[in-house]
């Protein structure tokens, strides 16, 4: 160990990044809740006047507005050009490089090989896991969503909404919708298992970033164009 | 297609007079058949708010209702039995406004209807074809049960002619078809899978065509009756959902206007048959009440001279009002369908309860072997670069 680790400050997670994760993750914890509950209502009123269920479906459309209003908050600030949080980042599939380190994070996780690709903010197969994740969102308010319409038959949410009724009946809507909160369930093990490995084990700082939004690391961001990042995670071209 | 020709549905009957006539009061008006038949004019206004709330209008239009059926003369009807159990015919015989009698044989002039008629064999037939040909594009026609469509249709035909051509003949002729019943509307119990007769319901069998669909099992023939008597009261056909069935009938969910709704907000639920709270009518949910999926009036209207509905009586809705009933709104006492491709008894949360453990015990499995490992040395990471 002749010269000293170089490490750099890098500004990852904006503030409004970070806090549509939250949100995100405080919704579907209490939607999880909710929602089993109104599956399956284990809870018992002592009088007709309790309104417990009516209460536990309120909380439940609640926290499905806060997470549609985060999901559309974060895909909006994908829209800016930054290299850790806007909307290039989350297509590594489409690129030769991007799959190359989905390749090499496989071969981690299979303990094939340790070395994990050049990335300081998400790695390419995570952001894979995010984008199958939003679709899941997507299909949740679809039929989350209809099915909160059919108060209304003649609201303009039910107008809005037709295309998924024409897709699915009700009870079809019920059926994805448990599914979705499954799918989403094995989503958080997975992702609370992966900040634990890559942040205690491998030491990436992944736990720490999400509540200061700075990372500490040796690495560079490079882009496959040629491109690299700097500490705010703006584009910076790079000479080849 | 047929506004125009639903306009004209009185004039119709008055041009109709004289070409086929059976009984001796059916050139009067409505309500002067009634009179002649014994029906007291109080019986008849009664009747008339009976449909005014069934049609979903406010009270101040019985008199309109009133004096239109004074003034419109019977509709003629034929009403065509297809892969059918009967019941709907059986549930409007059963029905009380009016009685039978006058429903049937006064209020609407049904020329053909295969099981109440004294015609039969080629009779019947011939009596169906007279009258289709006369009062063709103004007589109303009335489908009770599914059209089997396999193999050309020949699962299902009536003195000798497969059902699906008789209804394009008969509903292609009508001023307008209602399909009356879960199976005439949608296939109900016969398109079921494995669907062996290919049924489907009539709009799908005949796409051309006007149809209202009255599903239900049976139809709620004060829903029948109020259809056609806002035929006879504003001359067009009432407002149809996006699958064809009146709103005034079909506009709310049945849990939306349960009468045990309040249990359900409160969290009182039925447990099991017969216990504590069964007994005190609490909400049907746990018990697989389809009525969160359910579009129909059945809390309102009820069955049976507004006696009962199922879930009055302490049973689940069925969700026999639906497109896809049986199949998407099985299994009868579970809350969820089960998820097509795993079996029976393989509920959505099953699989997925099954799957998270599985994702579950696959990382920590994999957190076991990590966790042996050596922590990685951010010097490394510099090596590799």
């Amino acid at each position: 160990m002749s010269e000293p680790l170089v490490f750099k400050r890098y500004y990852v997670w904006e503030l409004p990044v970070r806090i549509c994760h939250w949100v995100n993750a405080l919704s579907i914890l209490i939607l999880s809740i909710t929602g089993f509950l109104i599956g399956k209502p284990v809870i018992a009123g002592v009088s007709p006047e309790s309104y417990l269920m009516g209460w536990v479906r309120f909380v439940h459309f609640i926290a499905g507005y806060a997470l549609l209003i985060s999901v559309v908050t974060r895909l909006l600030w994908s829209l800016r050009d930054h290299c850790f949080s806007g909307w290039r980042e989350y297509f590594p599939f489409l690129t030769r490089e991007g799959w190359r380190e989905i390749g090499m994070m496989l071969k981690f996780y299979f303990f094939i090989d340790r070395k994990t690709p050049d990335a300081v903010g998400h790695n390419p197969l995570a952001v894979t896991a995010y984008v199958g994740l939003f679709m899941i969102f997507m299909g949740m308010f679809a039929s989350g969503f209809a099915l909160y319409a059919e108060h209304a038959p003649s609201g303009v949410m039910h107008t809005v909404m037709k295309p998924v009724y024409i897709l699915l009946s009700t009870q079809g809507l019920h059926l994805y919708h448990h599914i979705g909160m499954w799918l989403i369930i094995c989503f958080v093990i997975n992702h609370i298992y992966s900040v634990w490995l890559l942040d205690v084990k491998e030491k990436g700082g992944e736990i720490t970033s999400i509540f200061s939004g700075y990372k500490y690391t040796t690495k560079v961001h490079v882009f496959s164009e040629g491109k690299e990042c700097d500490e705010n995670g703006c584009y910076i071209k790079v000479k080849k | 297609m047929s506004k125009q020709n639903v306009d004209t549905v009185c004039d119709t009957v008055k041009q109709s007079e004289g070409i086929k006539q059976k009984s001796e009061s059916a050139d009067g008006s409505i309500a002067e058949t009634l009179r002649r038949r014994g029906v007291s004019r109080r019986d008849f206004l009664k009747f008339c708010s009976a449909m005014t709330a069934a049609m979903a209008l406010p009270a101040s239009f019985a008199p309109r209702v009133a004096q239109a059926l004074e003034e419109s003369k019977k509709p003629t009807l034929v009403w065509l039995e297809m892969q059918s159990c009967t019941g709907d015919s059986e549930a409007l015989l059963r029905s009380a406004n009016p009685t039978v009698a006058e429903l049937i044989l006064d209020i609407l002039s049904v020329d053909y209807h295969e099981t109440i008629m004294a015609a039969a064999g080629h009779q019947a037939e011939e009596a169906l074809d007279k009258t289709i040909a006369a009062f063709k594009g103004k007589y109303i026609c009335v489908v009770e049960g599914s059209i089997a469509m396999k193999d050309g249709g020949i699962y299902g035909s009536t003195g000798g002619k497969s059902h699906v051509d008789r209804a394009r003949q008969v509903c292609g002729g009508a001023l307008a078809t209602i399909a009356v019943g879960t199976c005439a509307s949608y296939g109900g119990i016969a398109a079921a899978l494995p669907n062996p007769t290919g049924a489907v319901g009539v709009q799908e069998a005949v796409p051309g065509v006007t149809v209202i669909n009255l599903p239900g099992c049976p139809v709620n023939a004060d829903n029948l009756t109020a259809t056609i008597v806002h035929y006879l009261v504003f001359g067009k056909i009432p407002a149809l959902d996006s699958k064809g069935r009146p709103l005034f009938a079909y506009g709310k969910r049945i849990h939306d206007n349960c009468e045990r709704r309040p249990h359900f907000d409160a969290g009182q639920y039925v447990e099991k048959w017969g216990d504590e709270g069964h007994r005190k009518g609490f909400c049907l949910y746990k018990m697989g009440c389809k009525g969160p999926a359910t579009f129909h009036n059945c809390p309102t209207q009820r069955y049976n001279e507004k006696t009962s509905w199922p879930v009055a009586a302490g049973h689940p809705c069925a969700g026999c009002s639906e497109p896809q009933f049986w199949d998407a709104m099985g299994p009868m006492y579970k809350r969820l369908t089960n998820v097509p491709g795993f079996g029976i008894e393989q509920s959505a949360d099953k699989i997925g309860l099954g799957m998270a453990v599985g994702v579950g015990a696959a990382f920590a499995a994999h957190g076991l072997v990590s966790s042996l490992r050596k922590d990685k040395d951010p010097a490394e990471e510099t090596k590799e670069v």
